[in-house]
């Protein structure tokens, strides 16, 4: 597989990143890239590296080989909020809110990255810092109404139902302001009706905050249906790449992935 | 100027304390060394709060951090009080709050010098680094000479009174309380809950823990200050692992990340420690037995009316 030539408007470019644990290649020379506002799904076998690969580009883990560049810039010896920064973010496998603390809490909690004041300022209290609490506040207000989270938020995000606190997770990675946002399994868990609800919403989130989305997810329905490209990894390499049409084609694909009964 | 309406109650706090300053020679002695003792334990248990309940770190090295301030500030009024008091123009009431704002200042210092390098440990193993930073700090202080060895220093200068006592513990339950009611200050009780996912929201976690930490120890100078100034003598002992453990009784039974539960728990138990000295040899058993009943009734923390923070 050749690597995808780098091209200057890259939101996120991937050149052949590796990565080892001891004598174990997870990941073995993958290359990506996604521009500004694509939807791109990343689909393979369990244990094929799909959330390995996460970790690497938010910076959890180092690659032992190549370059991973957020808009243009190499993102080696970044620390994970580091990165954050960058514009990229990212909602996890296994949920990962902040449990007791509220809904609202949770997502004002994210608007700390485009804050101005500071711990001097929460001190001293003046007119600056609460306009500023007061804006957030709004726009917090806002992203919840847009989920429809908004009757739940003085509630400990705990509380929640199953399916609320995935969108909260996706909502607190929003109130970031990304550039980029990475999905780990979203629909996982999700009964068929959530799963629609949440297609909707992903593709709705994209148009409203200009967002490139990449998702791993098992449900190929899922992928397929939201994905206007998808990447195919499997034993940490990638197979594939293309559009879902031409991955559901792939002979590769649906010998690694599908099965020999899918090729119809 | 429109103040907001936190700083008006603090304002008023430290009126009061102002008032009751003035009275206090009326006051019983012995209920107002009760009450001074008391309203130390708020500063200390107050500022625990902020790295064990707001923040989740596991600190056992509270009295440690006491004892840096203790010495520094009685020092300052004593040994060097001699050069320092003509600067002041001969004023005590001066030099006092620069003693004690000097040993709250060196006790930050070395908040950072312990917290830097440990808190990227996590639970048990920073709890055992602080209390090891705390033991250290005690056997120093034992061997250090100049500072009155294991004897400890005498004839500190009575400066303490009601007005630096609860004016102070006003200034920490407002500190803490404004550190963490804001966005900013969300971010301390995020990294409680879910470090790697405060990561990944963009919060510097490292920096949250440290800030907890050089706050948390800074007023922990003050209150070192403040006891050695109350008591007119210090020695090392009087800052032990006993004096640490007591402190995080207190944050626990208040409720880990409450504001008044913590300062009712610190009163409470102050007056209890006090109370049972009447039983002797048996008031440690006595106490133990109390915290056993408290913490089975009320796991949550004595205080905890809503359930806004999770139980630690």
């Amino acid at each position: 597989m050749a690597p995808t030539n780098p091209t200057s408007d890259a939101l996120l470019e991937l050149e052949c990143v590796t990565i080892r644990f001891g004598g174990l290649t997870a990941v073995g020379g993958v290359s990506l890239s996604i521009r500004p506002g694509e939807l791109v799904g990343l689909i393979g076998p369990n244990g094929a590296g799909k959330t390995t690969l996460f970790n690497m580009i938010t910076g959890v883990y180092q690659p032992t080989e190549g370059t991973i560049r957020v808009a243009g810039k190499p993102t080696r010896g970044l620390k994970p909020f580091q990165i954050t920064r960058l514009g990229v973010a990212r909602t996890f496998q296994n949920i990962r809110l902040f449990p007791s603390l509220t809904v609202r809490d949770n997502v004002r909690v994210a608007f700390h990255l485009h804050l101005s004041h500071d711990a001097a300022h929460s001190l001293s209290r003046f007119g600056a810092f609460r306009r500023e609490e007061a804006e957030i506040d709004r726009q917090v207000s806002r992203l919840l109404d847009i989920f429809q989270l908004g009757p739940h938020c003085d509630a400990p995000a705990k509380s929640l139902p199953y399916g609320d606190q995935r969108r909260l997770e996706i909502l607190r990675a929003l109130a970031t302001r990304p550039k980029l946002l990475l999905l780990d399994e979203p629909a996982a868990g999700m009964n068929p009706t959530e799963k629609a609800d949440l297609m909707r919403l992903i593709a709705r989130i994209r148009g409203e905050f200009q967002l490139a989305i990449l998702v791993v997810e098992h449900d190929m329905k899922f992928v397929m249906g939201l994905c206007e490209r998808v990447n195919v990894l499997e034993y940490g390499v990638k197979i594939a790449e293309g559009t879902p049409d031409e991955i559901r084609r792939d002979p590769k694909v649906i010998e690694a992935y599908l099965g020999s009964d899918h090729a119809d | 100027m429109h103040f907001p309406k936190s700083q008006l109650w603090l304002a008023l706090a430290l009126v009061v304390a102002g008032v009751v300053s003035a009275f206090s020679g009326r006051i019983d002695a012995y209920f107002l060394d009760v009450a001074l003792g008391a309203g130390i334990n708020i500063v200390l248990a107050v500022s625990l709060n902020l790295i064990n309940g707001f923040t989740g770190q596991f600190s056992l090295g509270h009295a440690g951090f006491m004892a840096v301030g203790a010495y520094t500030s009685a020092m300052l009024t004593t040994t060097f009080a001699a050069k320092l008091l003509p600067l002041v123009g001969g004023q005590t009431w001066i030099l006092f709050p620069v003693a004690l704002l000097a040993g709250g200042l060196v006790a930050a210092v070395a908040g950072i010098a312990v917290g830097a390098p440990s808190l990227r440990l996590k639970g048990d193993y920073l709890a055992i680094v602080t209390l090891g930073f705390g033991e250290i700090i005690k056997v120093v202080l034992q061997n250090i000479d100049a500072l009155g060895a294991a004897r400890g220093l005498y004839g500190v200068p009575s400066y303490t009174t009601v007005f630096w006592v609860f004016g102070l513990a006003a200034v920490t339950v407002y500190v803490v309380w404004a550190l963490v009611n804001s966005t900013y200050g969300r971010g301390f009780l995020a990294v409680a809950d879910d470090e790697i996912a405060a990561e990944s929201m963009g919060l510097d976690t490292t920096r949250y823990k440290v800030t907890a930490f050089v706050v948390g120890a800074f007023f922990a100078g003050l209150a070192g200050g403040l006891y050695a100034h109350l008591k007119g003598y210090i020695n090392p002992t009087g800052f032990d692992f006993n004096k640490s453990i007591e402190i995080v009784v207190i944050v626990i039974l208040g409720g880990m990340g409450r504001h008044v539960g913590v300062v009712a728990a610190a009163i409470l138990l102050s007056v209890l420690m006090e109370q049972l000295r009447r039983f002797g040899d048996y008031r440690m058993i006595l106490y133990s037995l109390l915290l056993i009943v408290l913490m089975l009734a009320r796991p949550q923390g004595l205080f905890a009316w809503r359930a806004r923070r999770k139980a630690a």
